[in-house]
């Protein structure tokens, strides 16, 4: 119930409404395994953000232009009562953006390694399903769903493929191989004062947000700009930076 | 006009500019409409002409809706109605009311009439704008000479900001138009034209000649000749 | 690894498959007010691509919840006419579309100046007749022209175009097959010929220095469509100042 203005005004002088640091993140847990009917799953909590990603897998025919490569899909459902300003109906502007841009962090360093997915070539490869279904929306959506999409998937197992029947046998295999592990994380912007990690009282009242997934390596793979502001180059790269400095503090998170 | 050292304008009257570019420095000027400030310069948030006026600086857009103002005299069509007044359109992202104490100098009883009977939903109407509020509700009146119901004829549609040419200095172009084509016109301010009369068709095709050419030099010569011409 | 269909090089001494260096962009063209019925229009194209946008409004918005008493409301709606690509693309909602009409309404909302027609909607719409990459930065482009036209008030235009890492080299305007693949694909968008970034979207990965030289090439990219924006929207109207 905060006023707008009364946001601004601490922020241009350095502070948030509870005293962290710009780039500090709330208290953040992650717990893996904890959906028995999904392959892979995750619940993640950053302050009282929460979400839970599940991880299904199924046997689909590939796509004609990547006859050996197994098939990634990203979805997300922002169910009402996870936020008021939530609907029914089909996945909203901001549910479509933020499944494609935890799919981008993911897809682009090649984290899933597809091509080990292949069952039979041109036939038959296994598709990995990542949903992410919004429980509570206190801020920070984003980050949120990627670290619950990689750890996921770093607990998703393959399960068994008659290839007799046709049939998918739930039984759990193998850990789903991965290249990668990219860390997604979002720097805010409000008046000229980056920060991290918002609670909803904080993101509501944001300028532009950069959102940027970094590699094992450190590299920058996948990079979203999203709000109705703008960054300059310089803002930017401070971003670039603030978000390499964190992801280090979040893969500690990671098993 | 007086200038400090650190002011100065960068464009001349009427000249095309478009969105972002900078039309003065210096703090002795003053955005008008379709222009603003950003720090110490006036920069333009339309494309259209420069208008200078004094210490003023405005664009006026070569295109868009029309806004409504208080003493527009415009033309409207009744849309809907409720019992004690009449909501019009007036090619306007803006809808106006016309209450019946401004339509009808005599009392009504509207326990007896039904309003309908003065302006039913589809008539036109030559009205003068009485107020708009801070939020856009717009207010009519019949209470002008200039104020009737438009029976018949044919309705065309310029661009708002165009009228002042299709009207012409003290009404040459319109009166130009009219007298060569034998032709009733009234022109609204929010860009509506209402015509009838001997040659409709010609009256039409001029008012699309203005449209058309409304900043070309010359545009009165041209409209005659096309006139003449038949 | 090279993908299926992918040429043996993408640049061969110094030069792009298509002869251009590596800050050249494809072939401009760009026309405004082309669309009779709509209150503002404009084409853009990069070479192969073309994208074409017509503005209704400032104009009443329905259903009325929708309004804000305050401001104007835009949406921008971005979509791929079926015969722009290769392949048939079926016509309907794509999350795809969905995605970048929300980026492309967050960056004009930048510029916008909404409190001059409270209640209403501005709604614009741009469709890709031609896609050869840089599609959406195409869109964004006749969005620019065809909102300019509809006399909707912005603080300036924005510009856009696409930067890309191809074989190494970080080149200008990705065309298909830079974009099929490269390894990078940036665009972005800018308030006129200004550093400051209202969309930016990048697939691929990059190192912390690409991502500089990457803003950098991406600035004089977008400067240099800026002004021929600019000039696209001078010409049509000082054509009739000066004459026929």
């Amino acid at each position: 119930m905060t006023g707008q203005n009364y946001i601004k005004k601490i922020f241009s002088e350095g502070k948030r409404l509870d005293n962290r640091k710009m780039d500090e993140f709330r208290k953040v847990s992650v717990e893996t395994g904890i959906l028995s009917n999904a392959e892979g799953s995750a619940k993640i909590k950053f302050g009282d953000t929460e979400l839970l990603v599940g991880i299904k897998m199924d046997v689909l025919t590939p796509f004609p232009d990547t006859p050996n490569e197994g098939v990634l899909m990203v979805e997300s459902e922002f169910v009402p009562f996870a936020s008021p300003e939530f609907e029914l109906g089909p996945p909203c502007e901001q549910a479509v953006e933020l499944a494609r841009v935890v799919d981008r962090g993911i897809r682009e360093c090649k984290a899933v390694d597809v091509e080990k997915l292949c069952i039979e070539a041109g036939e038959k490869v296994w598709a990995v399903h990542i949903d992410i279904n919004i429980i509570n929306h206190d801020g920070n959506l984003i980050d949120a769903a990627s670290i619950g999409a990689i750890a996921a998937l770093l607990n998703t197992k393959i399960p068994k493929y008659d290839a007799e029947k046709g049939k998918v046998i739930r039984e759990l295999g193998e850990q789903l191989p991965l290249k990668d592990a990219p860390i997604e994380l979002t720097v805010f912007k409000i008046g000229d004062t980056l920060f991290m990690d918002p609670t909803i009282e904080e993101e509501d009242e944001m300028e532009a947000r950069i959102t940027m997934a970094i590699t094992q390596d450190g590299n920058i793979s996948a990079i979203q700009k999203g709000g109705t502001g703008y960054f300059t180059s310089t803002e930017i790269e401070t971003a670039a930076d603030m978000i390499i400095a964190k992801s280090k503090d979040l893969r500690s998170f990671l098993k | 006009m007086t200038s400090t050292e650190n002011s100065e304008i960068l464009v001349k009257e009427k000249q095309l500019v478009t969105p972002g570019d900078t039309l003065a420095k210096g703090l002795d000027y003053l955005p008008s409409a379709g222009c603003y400030r950003e720090n110490t310069e006036i920069k333009a948030k339309l494309m259209g002409l420069t208008r200078i006026k004094d210490r003023f600086i405005g664009v006026i857009p070569l295109s868009g809706v029309y806004v409504p103002k208080p003493g527009d005299g415009i033309i409207a069509k009744v849309k809907d109605m409720q019992s004690t007044i009449w909501i019009l359109d007036i090619n306007s992202p803006y809808d106006s009311i016309l209450p019946l104490s401004e339509a009808v100098s005599d009392y009504v009883d509207i326990s007896k009439t039904d309003i309908s009977v003065y302006y039913d939903v589809g008539d036109v109407v030559y009205a003068k704008v009485l107020n708009v509020t801070k939020s856009k509700s717009v207010q009519l009146t019949m209470n002008d000479y200039r104020a009737r119901k438009l029976v018949d004829g044919r309705m065309m549609k310029v661009t708002p900001s165009k009228v002042p040419r299709l009207i012409g200095k003290e009404g040459s172009m319109i009166e130009l138009i009219k007298s060569k084509t034998g032709c009733q016109i009234i022109v609204g301010q929010n860009g509506l034209v209402w015509l009838k009369g001997e040659n409709e068709p010609l009256a039409a095709k001029a008012i699309e000649m203005v449209e058309d050419f409304a900043h070309v030099e010359g545009l009165t010569d041209k409209v005659t000749k096309m006139l003449e011409s038949g | 690894m090279a993908k299926e269909g992918a040429p043996e090089k993408l640049i061969i001494d110094g030069k792009r498959l298509d002869g251009r260096d590596f800050e050249t962009f494809r072939k401009f063209d760009l026309s405004v007010h082309v669309l009779k019925r709509s209150n503002g229009s404009g084409t853009f194209a990069f070479g192969n691509t073309r994208a074409i946008a017509g503005v209704q409004g400032p104009r009443e918005l329905h259903p009325k919840f929708l309004q804000d008493p305050r401001n104007a409301v835009l949406r921008c709606r971005y979509m791929m006419a079926p015969f722009s690509t290769s392949d048939r693309i079926r016509p309907g909602h794509s999350r795809r579309g969905t995605e970048i009409s929300k980026v492309t309404t967050d960056a004009f909302m930048s510029v916008l100046c909404p409190e001059d027609f409270p209640k209403t909607g501005i709604d614009v719409f741009i469709q890709i007749l031609e896609a050869d990459a840089s599609t959406r930065c195409a869109g964004i482009n006749a969005a620019s022209l065809a909102l300019a036209d509809a006399a909707v008030p912005m603080k300036d235009l924005i510009a856009s175009c696409s930067v890309g890492k191809v074989e190494g080299h970080i080149v200008t305007d990705l065309n298909g097959p830079e974009d099929m693949y490269g390894d990078v694909d940036f665009a972005v968008s800018m308030i006129g010929d200004t550093d400051k970034v209202v969309h930016l979207q990048m697939d691929g990965v990059i190192t912390r220095d690409e991502l500089s030289r990457m803003l950098i090439m991406a600035h004089k990219g977008c400067s240099e469509v800026y002004k021929n924006m600019k000039a696209a929207l001078k010409a049509k109207y000082s054509s009739n100042v000066e004459g026929e």
